[in-house]
């Protein structure tokens, strides 16, 4: 089997290994963990041609260095729009290219964005837990967070030339760049006003965020009663409001139930784009009733699939050159950023 | 859409969540009844799932219905709930049972000393008082394996601490109010530490990773210092 050793010489803080993550265990509270950016990941890995959901590196802003020791490997980078620096030359910040002994790879914060993956052509091997190579930060449990001086090795690493080059990105759109949200499910401990006042903003990604969520920063909301509700689950994207009137966005590594009401959940086909937010960017809600949000999701989860399908083909086929003329429709940004 | 009394709820109650939950309310209290109403449709689902159905995930007094928005929607989905509610319980229901190891020595109970002031008891009181519970596993949250068992004896239920204390390590038996909880993770907690257990939530088994399934009866049982120090937990 050909395998390609990589060592990393830098790991900022919050770089973890994550696959697609584990469904069905929150009735042990165990989120599904997984990619923040999920569209951005699966982006990776149809980009290499590798199978959906292989495990890959979650780049922080903490950003990643390192050098290949051993073999030759095809990588993949999407998500956001990072600075990338591959053996000597600048390249695109969504990318494939070719990892050779001695080269070595850096990931930067760029223009925008939060979160970036790096897949390999061939298979990571990292630990599993309960099934799946998604990091729970909390715990630490699944394929690990990534540290500095740590060794990670591919097997049946592969050079994948026919895919080399930069992927082109795609974004669903999302009109006035507005986050999509129902209302509830605890509106009744808000009053009227105050679910207004919690979709009218304006409203600041904090920089108390983490993969478990993300607070916000804007007028105050404030429960009208005592909060005095037994724990319940929550699931990803749900706004909860502790007492002290902020609002937090739960992501990926979320606690799975809990006793703060809940205002409004984001819709999941909106989390790729938001989590991608930087502190002090604007943030907008709009209401959608729920029966909207299905059709969303629909039309989210198709247009995704038309692009991970072209971008899963090898170059030059009519897929990748309609892709690459804009024919799939929507905002397609070849460069990367 | 906003505004309802809260004493004008009507259980059960449905309430969706973006575009694929939808969450089933059966009441607003930690009680055993309510608790069983829960399990039941949790039980119903397991055993007779409806396309699209992704998972459920059962707590005091609710169920979250997590779904794929591809396949149904938040209106077909409280169909589904409807047609299951108020059935049978499985004919088999006998709830499992599982024995907790529990060593309630000094430097491993850091607050017995202050709830056995705090209710008015001595040491020996409250550990009688934590033995002779008969608790049940409501539910799991938080953080893995992290199972809320209900059924702390009145005499010993205090309102968790103001401040929480940081890095308590895994494994430490907590109580606050009705609630009982072993801890997987090192962990802040501001509940009231009152022993140590070697015994395991998260298993380390793959076939069965969680020692309880939510419904399940837990006994407390008592070692010492000895036994817990040769015991699995490091």
């Amino acid at each position: 089997m050909n395998t390609a050793v990589v060592s990393v010489s830098h790991a900022g803080p919050h770089v973890s290994i994550q696959d697609a993550g584990r469904r069905g265990l929150m009735r042990f509270g165990v989120p599904q963990s997984g990619p923040m950016d999920r569209l951005a990941h699966a982006a990776a890995n149809a980009a290499l041609g590798n199978p959906a959901g292989s495990a890959a590196i979650e780049v922080s802003l903490g950003g990643l260095a390192l050098e290949c020791l051993s073999g030759r490997v095809s990588f993949a980078i999407a998500g956001g729009a990072f600075a990338i620096d591959h053996a000597g030359q600048r390249r695109a910040s969504w990318t494939v290219a070719t990892l050779d002994a001695g080269d070595r790879l850096a990931i930067r914060p760029g223009a925008s964005g939060s979160w970036c993956y790096l897949a390999f052509a061939g298979a990571l091997q990292v630990p599993r837990w309960l099934g799946s190579a998604a990091t729970h930060a909390m715990s630490g449990l699944g394929g690990g967070r990534v540290v500095s001086g740590q060794k990670l090795t591919v097997g049946n690493a592969a050079r994948r030339d026919d895919r080399e080059g930069d992927i082109p990105r795609w974004q669903n759109p999302r009109p006035g760049g507005a986050f999509r949200a129902t209302i509830g499910p605890q509106q009744r401990f808000f009053g009227a006003e105050t679910v207004s006042a919690f979709l009218n903003g304006p409203w600041r990604m904090s920089d108390a965020r983490d993969r478990m969520g993300a607070r916000l920063t804007g007028p105050p909301i404030e429960p009208r009663s005592t909060l005095d509700m037994p724990s319940e689950a929550i699931l990803r994207g749900s706004v909860q409001v502790a007492g002290d009137g902020v609002p937090t966005v739960l992501l990926a590594d979320h606690q799975t139930t809990g006793g703060y009401p809940k205002i409004a959940a984001l819709l999941d086909c909106d989390l790729d784009d938001f989590v991608q937010l930087r502190p002090q960017d604007p943030v907008v809600f709009r209401q959608v009733s729920p029966d909207e949000a299905v059709t969303e999701a629909r039309g989210a989860a198709s247009a995704n699939r038309r692009y991970l399908d072209a971008i899963s083909r090898p170059r030059g086929g009519l897929d990748w050159r309609l892709l690459n003329e804009n024919l799939i429709g929507g905002v397609v940004d070849a460069s990367g950023d | 859409m906003t505004g309802r009394a809260r004493a004008e709820q009507r259980f059960p109650c449905f309430s969706p969540v973006a575009e694929h939950g939808l969450l089933v309310e059966f009441g607003e209290t930690i009680d055993r009844e309510t608790n069983a109403r829960v399990r039941q449709l949790d039980e119903a689902l397991a055993a007779d799932p409806f396309d699209g159905f992704l998972e459920s995930v059962p707590a005091y007094a609710s169920l979250l219905i997590h779904f794929d928005p591809l396949i149904c929607d938040h209106g077909s989905v409280r169909q589904q709930a409807l047609r299951r509610i108020g059935g049978e319980s499985r004919p088999d229901a006998t709830p499992g049972s599982q024995e907790v190891l529990v060593c309630y020595d000094g430097d491993f109970a850091p607050d017995l000393e202050a709830v056995a002031t705090a209710c008015g008891l001595s040491r020996d009181d409250v550990i009688a008082a934590h033995l002779a519970g008969r608790y049940d596993v409501f539910m799991y949250g938080f953080a893995p394996g992290y199972a809320y068992l209900g059924g702390v004896p009145d005499r010993i239920r205090l309102p968790r601490k103001p401040v929480a204390v940081r890095d308590v390590p895994a494994g430490s038996v907590l109580i606050a109010g009705p609630q009982c909880l072993v801890s997987t993770l090192t962990m802040p907690t501001g509940w009231w530490i009152i022993g140590r257990s070697p015994t395991r939530i998260l298993t380390q088994d793959e076939s069965r990773p969680f020692l309880f399934d939510v419904g399940d009866r837990v006994r407390f049982r008592r070692i010492g210092r000895t036994e817990l120090e040769a015991g699995v937990v490091a």
